[in-house]
């Protein structure tokens, strides 16, 4: 078997003969193919960050003074829900099944994704669900001003912004339930021949076990809301204290789902991690098994913290002891991984393009959001901080130095492999570095807001916050203007980036490195490649 | 990959996909599962059950299961008054609030100043004793043949000794010398 696959030849111009016949419009909407389809993924994950951010941008400027100035409280509320239902199910969920859909295949050798056609209404559901929740700001009442974590029993009073929002969330978990279960079966059954799990990236290893922790908690986020719609309407009493229920129930199966969901979040950016930081220190990741059992070993631990989210709602003191001992368990495999990436560094022949950059503020940044969930595991220490600024930052350093740079890092790192193009690396590290002063800028501060005791979710506050939520605030506006260049990047390499070399990336050794031309074909591997 | 291995590709990929189906909504019911669960949880542990009546509130300042008598008892040393309690003696229960008065009477020409001290028979029970208003918390100055009535409002803790059933309160009026 030869090690081209692609029996029409590496002209790149005829890939277009192959879209299904379909032209324009029609080409995205049936597309089967996995490249195509991670492309939506992607371009769809970054529409909802940018609308997400300008809700961020609107938060950000009611709390740049104390006062009310902008927004009515209620208003303010439907932004802070609408920012995190958004952000997670819209932006970083999305753009990591992006990343799934693009690379997996690839990386294993396959020709594409096991059931080509679920994967495409996987990603059609996407839209039809941002527009419920998009939608729900122009009802009557307004979107939900509950929080993104919907809590009973405030959510059985709202108005039908509400309604919808349970629904698209239902729409939400239908597509990344069916995304999971195309790439689970795609990984364990569509492997080139030589291709051992214990060989394959560990971007694909973090993917497998992503999956998993989606069919096995989405489901439980589906039945939560599905609760909270028939006690809204159906006359079932699950959350409502005078017909025999209990809102502290809501909390616990939410919270089932909500601990592996963060899970859900980081362990894809973790994979991106491991494939990036190899290639630029151009030596193998450091202790790939331990990797495999780290990753693992924490998404089976997901499942047993989940009441740390829960520390005063009046559990018992042996509760609360169970989920402090377990919470800081997960901090061991954690660790184990950043001493791998840091080893995989050490003594490497280490060049720092925007991707590896990226990837290094992941490994700095997100530990020191690990460290904060460390503390914040703590019980009396969370008493205090429990719905402080302190929480906000913790959950910010993960998700966005955590999981947004790691999902840059892999944007930079694959973009000429998906369109053979390079981006300009100067403003490439440009963006880079504006992210990286103004992400702290914005939530380092938001640490000392929390520890002084400014409560979250509130959209007015005493004085004596002042000074560091103007700083926030100004580090939020840098930020997002900041994310507009990224967009500026990305088009200009699209449109007139330089064609990029084969292998752009000298320690880049994955199957779709070393295998496949730049930019890949629209069709690979319909032939297995040969592994040595 | 010829046509009969895609078949069996096509095969295994379904037979995954089911079990995974059957996976999604088995944790789907278990959602729904943990309401029964929690239940069952937290009647096994006994936490706070918001179903549960509360039980009836119940006075439990005062001890109604025993009766003890108080005995008044009125002494002045070295004074020209009359002095006298109104009552010579209850029975009252451990917490309930009791209020009596005393008489006292100058029989001089001349305003006269006194102060009360309270003992206690037997001893142990001055601990027990509380006083929440009485004039022996003050001087009282008495006009030149006026008569005063003076309450007392007590109440007897409810951790008194179980062998204690008679207490006698005697207060003695002392002058206070330099005061006319």
């Amino acid at each position: 078997m030869s090690a081209v696959v692609d029996s029409h030849g590496h002209d790149h111009h005829d890939h277009h003969d192959h879209h299904g016949g379909y032209s324009g419009l029609m080409r995205w909407v049936t597309t089967t193919n996995h490249k195509d389809i991670g492309t939506m993924y992607l371009w769809f994950s970054f529409m909802m960050f940018l609308t997400g951010g300008a809700m961020a941008m609107a938060i950000r400027l009611e709390l740049f003074q104390p006062g009310i100035q902008f927004f009515n409280p209620d208003l303010f509320n439907q932004f802070i829900t609408m920012h995190g239902l958004i952000m997670v199910f819209g932006a970083i969920m999305p753009a990591f099944v992006g990343f799934a859909n693009w690379q997996i295949p690839m990386m294993i050798g396959a020709p594409d994704m096991a059931f080509a056609r679920l994967n495409n209404w996987s990603f059609w559901l996407l839209p039809f669900a941002a527009s419920l929740l998009i939608i729900s700001f122009f009802t009557p009442g307004g979107a939900p001003g509950v929080g993104w974590t919907l809590y009973a029993p405030l959510t059985v009073q709202m108005g039908v912004g509400m309604d919808l929002t349970i629904f698209a969330v239902h729409l939400l978990g239908m597509s990344s339930i069916l995304g999971s279960i195309n790439i689970i079966t795609t990984i364990l059954n569509m492997r080139a021949p030589g291709m051992t799990l214990m060989r394959m990236p560990l971007f694909v290893w973090t993917w497998l076990i992503t999956a998993y922790l989606l069919v096995a908690a989405m489901p439980v986020l589906a039945g939560a809301v599905t609760m909270s719609l028939t006690d809204r309407h159906f006359g079932t009493s699950f959350f409502n204290a005078a017909g025999g229920g209990d809102p502290v129930l809501y909390q616990h199966i939410f919270w089932f789902f909500g601990h592996p969901e963060v899970y859900i979040i980081a362990l894809p950016a973790f994979g991106v991690v491991s494939q990036v930081i190899p290639a630029f220190s151009r030596k193998p990741l450091f202790g790939y098994a331990s990797m495999v059992y780290a990753t693992s070993a924490i998404a089976i631990l997901s499942f047993i913290v989940w009441a740390h989210h829960m520390y005063t709602v009046g559990m018992p003191v042996t509760g609360q002891l169970f989920f402090m001992y377990a919470t800081t368990l997960i901090a061991i495999p954690t660790g184990v991984k950043v001493f791998n990436w840091v080893a995989t560094m050490w003594k490497g022949s280490l060049t720092f393009e925007t991707p590896m950059l990226f990837a290094i503020g992941f490994l700095f940044l997100f530990t020191l959001g690990g460290f904060t969930g460390l503390v914040l595991s703590l019980v009396p220490i969370d008493i205090q901080l429990h719905d402080t600024y302190y929480v906000v930052a913790h959950f910010h350093y993960v998700m966005v130095a955590g999981a947004l740079f790691a999902a840059f890092a892999g944007v930079y790192f694959w973009f000429p492999k998906w369109t053979g193009k390079m981006y300009d690396e100067t403003l490439g590290k440009w963006h880079f570095w504006l992210t990286m002063i103004f992400f702290n800028m914005i939530f380092f501060v938001q640490h000392f807001l929390g520890l002084a005791g400014m409560p979250r979710r509130i959209p007015d506050y005493p004085l004596m916050f002042e000074t560091w939520n103007k700083i926030s605030s100004i580090g939020a506006f840098g930020f997002g203007l900041t994310q507009l260049l990224f967009l500026y990047i990305i088009l200009k390499a699209i449109r007139s980036g330089e064609k990029s070399p084969e292998h752009p990336w000298e320690g880049a050794d994955s199957l779709e490195w070393t295998h496949l031309p730049t930019p890949a074909p629209y069709h690979s591997f319909e032939n297995p490649p040969v592994l040595k | 990959m010829n046509a009969e291995q895609a078949r069996d590709q096509a095969q295994e990929n379904w037979r995954t996909l089911t079990r995974l189906s059957i996976v999604a909504a088995g944790m789907f019911g278990f959602g729904f599962a943990m309401v029964p669960f929690y239940k069952a949880f937290c009647d096994a542990v006994q936490i706070n059950s918001l179903v549960e009546r509360d039980a009836a509130p119940t006075n439990t300042q005062v001890d109604a299961s025993r009766l003890v008598t108080i005995e008044f008892d009125a002494n002045v040393r070295d004074l020209p008054w009359r002095f006298r309690p109104l009552t010579g003696y209850l029975q009252v229960h451990p917490g309930q609030l009791v209020q009596v008065e005393y008489e006292v009477s100058n029989a001089r020409a001349t305003p006269v100043t006194g102060q009360a001290i309270a003992s206690f028979g037997p001893e142990l029970a001055g601990r027990y004793f509380k006083k929440l208003e009485c004039f022996c918390f003050s001087q009282q100055t008495l006009a030149a043949g006026e008569t005063r009535r003076m309450p007392v409002v007590f109440l007897v803790d409810t951790t008194l000794p179980a062998d204690v059933n008679t207490i006698t309160l005697s207060y003695t009026f002392f002058e206070v010398a330099g005061k006319s």
